[in-house]
């Protein structure tokens, strides 16, 4: 049954969201999940990719969300040559819609509610401060009392703006992507692609991500400042003609991709934004899963701090953005500063770099030493890179 | 702006780029308020399927 009041409410049940509510009930918070959709993980709008280190932290393996385990990452330059490399550790390729399931599944675990058809309007406020949440369900108008607001309603948030907070996302800081999912190709199931260049994909990259041995979420991210009036899906379907012209679609979707640095405001009085929302995304790979649920897992025990100390002011929620700087924020900075080189990289710097990752010997390779290569010439950012290595292994996807 | 329903997809990139918090998205449909809307252009510029249009 919901209940009338919780400590917290969580809006959407990604995997910030779910992560969330799991850390903040296990910590002994009462929780309610609302999710709009009609169960967690759907629509997908994700390329799946994730590495084994990020998401072991929160969920046990389980080959029920495995699509494939990953070994390689192959690098496709502009003039067609390639490089492989073997020593980012291993990563998988989801099955995004039974993984956010299982997510929700552990949060439930740990006594979190969920609703799901649940559509949240806004926010209830008295004297000032945020009381509640009001949410469509099932035809009918609801608000349910609570002392939490954790946002996690992914690259279209509402709910920061609903408490005031200034979300809008920059035209250069917004990937609009395209991807299929893509049957009866020939790929190798180990080995993820990336093909960069300013006539395949400008301002970002076009990525193969093997689901089985003949199956492949096949994707493109365009910088938004790019993607007008040629889009994702004349770029996409161009690529697909070219590489696989006997390929079937099984699966095609849309979508956007915050490749921004985190929000200056992520915590106001009685409310924190995770994930997407929060703007929480690595703005060279575009990848998300990892950050939403490290970002989940920080506001959800603040969270629960909080409703034991009844504490719900700003400052004292401020430890999640502490603790989020130190994890992942930082790096994420260093990140969106390559990132902007990256969007105004010509072709012939992708080849050259391409071209120096092939004669790196093969244990040696890895994303530092292209990350390192590609920012030569800006010494402060080797540096900022350099550290953003030492603090945390950053991982493609 | 005018939404083309046949193409739009509910992704909520436009949502996201919009400085005016003119577009609301829920489950099934995404709406854009032309009150609040102030011709910035970043929605259709965005949009990844070219599902929005100039005009009321």
């Amino acid at each position: 049954m919901v209940q009338d009041r919780y400590d917290v409410v969580v809006i959407g049940a990604g995997p910030a969201g779910s992560v969330a509510a799991r850390f903040a009930a296990e910590n002994g918070a009462s929780v309610l999940m609302l999710e709009r959709d009609r169960e967690p993980g759907i629509p997908v709008r994700c390329a799946e990719g994730v590495s084994h280190n990020g998401i072991t932290p929160f969920i046990d393996v389980d080959q029920r969300w495995i699509a494939s385990r990953i070994d390689v990452a192959k690098l496709h330059s502009p003039n067609g040559e390639t490089a492989n490399m073997h020593n980012n550790g291993l990563g998988y390729v989801l099955e995004r819609r039974v993984f956010d399931t299982a997510l929700c599944e552990l949060a439930a675990k740990h006594g979190a509610h969920l609703i799901t058809k649940a559509d949240a309007l806004d926010l209830v406020w008295k004297d000032g401060k945020i009381t509640g949440v009001k949410y469509k369900y099932s035809g009918e108008i609801r608000k349910v009392k609570c002392d939490i607001v954790i946002g996690a309603d992914g690259v279209e948030s509402r709910v920061g703006r609903w408490a005031g907070i200034k979300t809008v996302v920059r035209l250069e800081d917004i990937d609009t992507c395209a991807q299929y999912t893509l049957t009866d190709i020939d790929i190798e199931k180990d080995t993820c692609e990336f093909y960069f260049g300013t006539k395949v994909s400008p301002g970002g990259y076009i990525w193969i991500f093997p689901k089985s041995d003949n199956t492949a979420n096949v994707g493109i991210g365009l910088s938004g400042h790019l993607s007008h009036p040629k889009g994702p899906k004349e770029y996409l379907d161009e690529f697909v003609q070219r590489r696989f012209p006997e390929a079937k679609i099984t699966y095609t979707m849309y979508g956007g991709v915050p490749t921004a640095a985190t929000l200056d405001e992520i915590v106001k009085d009685n409310i924190m934004l995770v994930g997407d929302a929060a703007r929480q995304v690595n703005p060279i790979t575009g990848g998300g899963v990892v950050q939403a649920m490290i970002a989940g897992s920080i506001a959800g025990k603040v969270a629960a701090q909080a409703v034991k100390e009844k504490r719900f002011d700003k400052k004292f929620l401020k430890e999640y953005r502490k603790e989020w700087n130190k994890r992942l924020g930082k790096t994420q900075k260093t990140m969106f500063l390559m990132k902007e080189k990256f969007m105004n990289m010509n072709d012939e710097r992708f080849n050259r770099i391409v071209e120096f990752c092939q004669k790196i010997p093969r244990d040696k390779f890895s994303l530092k030493t292209l990350f390192t290569e590609a920012v030569k010439g800006d010494p402060k950012l080797m540096i900022d890179v350099a550290k953003a290595f030492v603090v945390s292994k950053i991982k493609m996807k | 702006m005018k939404i083309n329903r046949d193409l739009c997809d509910i992704c909520g990139s436009c949502v996201a780029v919009c400085p005016a918090d003119a577009i609301v998205v829920s489950e099934f449909i995404v709406d854009i308020d032309n009150e609040k809307c102030t011709n910035c252009l970043n929605c259709l510029k965005v949009c990844p399927i070219k599902a929005i249009e100039e005009g009321e």
